[in-house]
């Protein structure tokens, strides 16, 4: 039996232009096997969880870069539980200091990967957590 | 440079070095790898030689500082008249906050203001914008109305420092609150100096906060080159930038490529628009980045400046020398620093000064160790600027001017990166120009193989990177990091609600008005943006005129 790939939404959340991160993970998730949609720039919460729900993605991966990480994420997690999604693995990255991993852990994000990570660590860490296979 | 008969021997000399000292020396001891390169890829010979400088003509590839080509410097006595602008980019949270910041660094002897804006400002919204929530003074200074700048440059006397600002989709608007701010002060635009970034197209490629789709942005360009050359002389009105190019991942060649590709977009945009190149070329400024392969940098800087004074000469036929003078701003690279051990990032900046200065920068920006975790605290930053003057002051390397030229080395790298970046401008030209090249995705595809690639040689310990790669150590979380305050967003929104109370609303909606019907014409746009502004009208409700008239680009999605 195959199994069908796991499909990934890489989103850029709020208005940092930045997606160098995005865009090598993107890549790197591609060149894993996995498929991968990227939102592109400037997306709000509620258009991040609409794609992940009409892509039907197992994972949604953010970056960011500018310091809304505390404000963002939290929404994205909060919107895909009320539209019933909560099987979706949520990863975050991007400059991300250290004392806000645990509360970001606590409102559901899966795992932070800051500067420095391979991404062959986000590669193997979303097919050991993707939770619908 | 050497005669047929000298080089002959110096030929021959090599062969007798190879084959007996090297040989011997190859076969008990290997060389670390088989292929050495830039930290652009570019192939990296054991030795250079006179053989690898033979056409290097001096006049006419080199000549002296402050003539044509210009590769040895813009000005004739370089750093011993006169060191670079140290300027150091900052700004967060609130204009008080940042006034503070900047009072700071005047006093630590910085010697220009750089002012980072927050997303929100960037982008044109107000603080009290739904998309502003979360992102209101984090990467930078809120700026919602003349008000905030007023605040801003409290104190600060602009008639004798100059600054530069970091805005670029809504660049009209901020000079406007500039130019504004200095006649309140009683300071004329004549005396006004520093620089606007202005740069759209690089916002398309690399960096993400542009507002307008690319003609209207090309217009409100020129807008601004013709209001400036007319009313204010000493500004540059755009700072043409690789910077964020480089940082999305390109190599130095496609940063010296696609910077220049961008300025000659912009001259042929003004040309087109009626203007004289000499009228508005001397005030064009560029912006690069600095990065940790120093040899390669320098050569880098030396190439693009060649380059640029060829094109305007040659292409655009311009006639004044300034027209053809490269004058760049240089910030050592973000995209370098790593969060591992960050104090070892002081090291890198130090580099990358390094190359700035020898590569002949105008001012410079030092980033601080802790900005891979979050914005630099103070002592970070007083460490980064005194890294500059540490160079400046004790290194020796300002004393002479242009010290490493004549190195075979430099020069034949010089050469490479110019012919090479020229490569790549023949193509964009083929593509009909770098607006059209970044429709097709050329652009942001070139850089993004290469991100892709340096992305990958660290992984696989093909590039070491100390502290991320290799040398690491268990390391304890950072704690000394700025945070800004989560409750700036409510003090914009609370400023704005009282701003808009008391103002004369009237008068907002008829400046509104008229800069809508300008928009609609071609009359230039500058003078009815700086009414709406005296007016106290808000950057979002300046921008949100501009947004209905001129709509927004949707950029195409590249992987």
């Amino acid at each position: 039996m195959s199994e069908r790939p796991i499909r990934v939404l890489v989103a850029k959340p709020g208005l940092d232009g930045h997606d160098r991160g995005a865009k090598v993970i993107a890549r790197a998730l591609r060149d894993a096997g996995m498929e991968v949609i990227y939102t592109g720039l400037r997306q709000t919460p509620e258009q991040i969880v609409a794609a992940a729900i009409q892509e039907d993605v197992d994972v949604v991966a953010m970056s960011i870069l500018s310091g809304a990480h505390n404000h963002l994420f939290p929404k994205v997690v909060n919107l895909l539980r009320e539209q019933g999604a909560e099987d979706v693995l949520v990863v975050g990255g991007g400059v991300i200091p250290e004392d806000d991993i645990p509360f970001l852990k606590e409102a559901g994000i899966s795992e932070i990967f800051t500067p420095g990570t391979p991404t062959s660590v986000a590669i193997d860490y979303i097919r050991e957590h993707v939770k619908r296979k | 440079m050497f005669d047929n008969e000298k080089l002959e021997k110096i030929s021959d000399a090599k062969k007798e070095w190879e084959n007996s000292t090297l040989s011997k020396t190859i076969s008990r001891f290997p060389e670390r790898k088989e292929k050495f390169t830039t930290g652009s890829g570019l192939e990296v010979k054991r030795l250079y030689t006179p053989e690898d400088i033979k056409d290097l003509d001096y006049n006419e590839d080199l000549g002296y500082p402050g003539q044509y080509p210009f590769t040895r410097g813009v000005q004739p006595t370089m750093y011993r008249g006169r060191l670079w602008t140290m300027r150091q980019y900052a700004g967060f949270a609130t204009a008080e906050e940042s006034n503070k910041r900047y009072k700071y660094l005047l006093e630590q002897g910085q010697t220009g203001l750089s002012v980072a804006f927050d997303l929100p400002t960037q982008i044109g919204y107000d603080s009290d914008h739904p998309l502003s929530e979360g992102e209101v003074g984090k990467v930078g200074v809120a700026v919602d109305s003349l008000k905030d700048m007023e605040i801003l440059f409290d104190g600060i006397p602009l008639d004798k420092v100059s600054t530069s600002m970091t805005i670029n989709a809504p660049a009209a608007v901020l000079l406007a609150m500039y130019i504004a701010v200095a006649e309140k002060q009683g300071v004329s635009k004549d005396k006004l100096r520093g620089t606007i970034q202005n740069d759209i197209l690089k916002e398309y490629i690399a960096r993400g906060t542009y507002i307008f789709p690319p003609q209207p942005s090309m217009r409100l360009i020129t807008d601004i080159f013709e209001y400036c050359s007319k009313n204010v002389p000493n500004w540059n009105t755009i700072s043409i930038s690789g910077y964020h190019i480089r940082e999305a991942g390109s190599t130095a060649v496609q940063e010296v490529a696609f910077t220049i590709a961008n300025g000659i977009a912009y001259v042929e945009a003004a040309i087109k628009a009626g203007l004289d190149v000499d009228s508005f070329a001397p005030r064009l400024s560029f912006f690069f980045n600095a990065h940790n392969d120093l040899l390669e940098e320098v050569a880098k800087f030396r190439a693009a400046r060649k380059l640029w004074a060829r094109i305007m000469k040659e292409r655009f036929n311009a006639k004044n020398k300034k027209s053809m003078i490269m004058k760049f701003h240089t910030q050592t690279a973000g995209s370098t620093l790593t969060a591992q051990q960050p104090d070892n990032n002081i090291i890198r900046v130090t580099i990358q000064t390094l190359a700035a200065v020898l590569g002949g920068t105008q001012s410079l920006h030092t980033n601080s160790r802790d900005e891979a975790l979050a914005l630099p605290t103070e002592d970070s930053v007083r460490i980064a600027l005194r890294t500059q003057q540490i160079v400046a002051h004790e290194s020796g390397v300002t004393e002479t001017i242009d010290p490493l030229a004549g190195s075979y080395y430099i020069e034949s790298l010089t050469k490479r990166i110019e012919e090479e970046a020229y490569e790549y401008i023949k193509k964009i030209d083929e593509l009909g120009g770098s607006p059209k090249a970044i429709e097709k995705g050329f652009i942001q595809k070139e850089i993004q193989d290469s991100a892709y690639r340096y992305q990958m040689e660290v992984e696989t310990g093909k590039r070491i990177v100390v502290g991320v790669n290799k040398y690491q150590i268990e390391e304890e979380g950072h704690k000394d990091i700025l945070k800004v305050d989560p409750s700036v967003g409510e003090l914009q929104k609370e400023k704005l609600r009282k701003l808009r109370a008391e103002r004369d609303n009237e008068k907002v909606k008829e400046t509104l008005e008229a800069l809508r019907k300008a928009a609609r014409t071609n009359e230039n746009t500058m003078p009815y943006i700086l009414d709406a502004v005296k007016a106290y009208a808000t950057l979002g409700e300046i921008c949100g005129v501009l947004r209905e008239e001129f709509g927004e680009y949707q950029p195409s999605i590249i992987l």
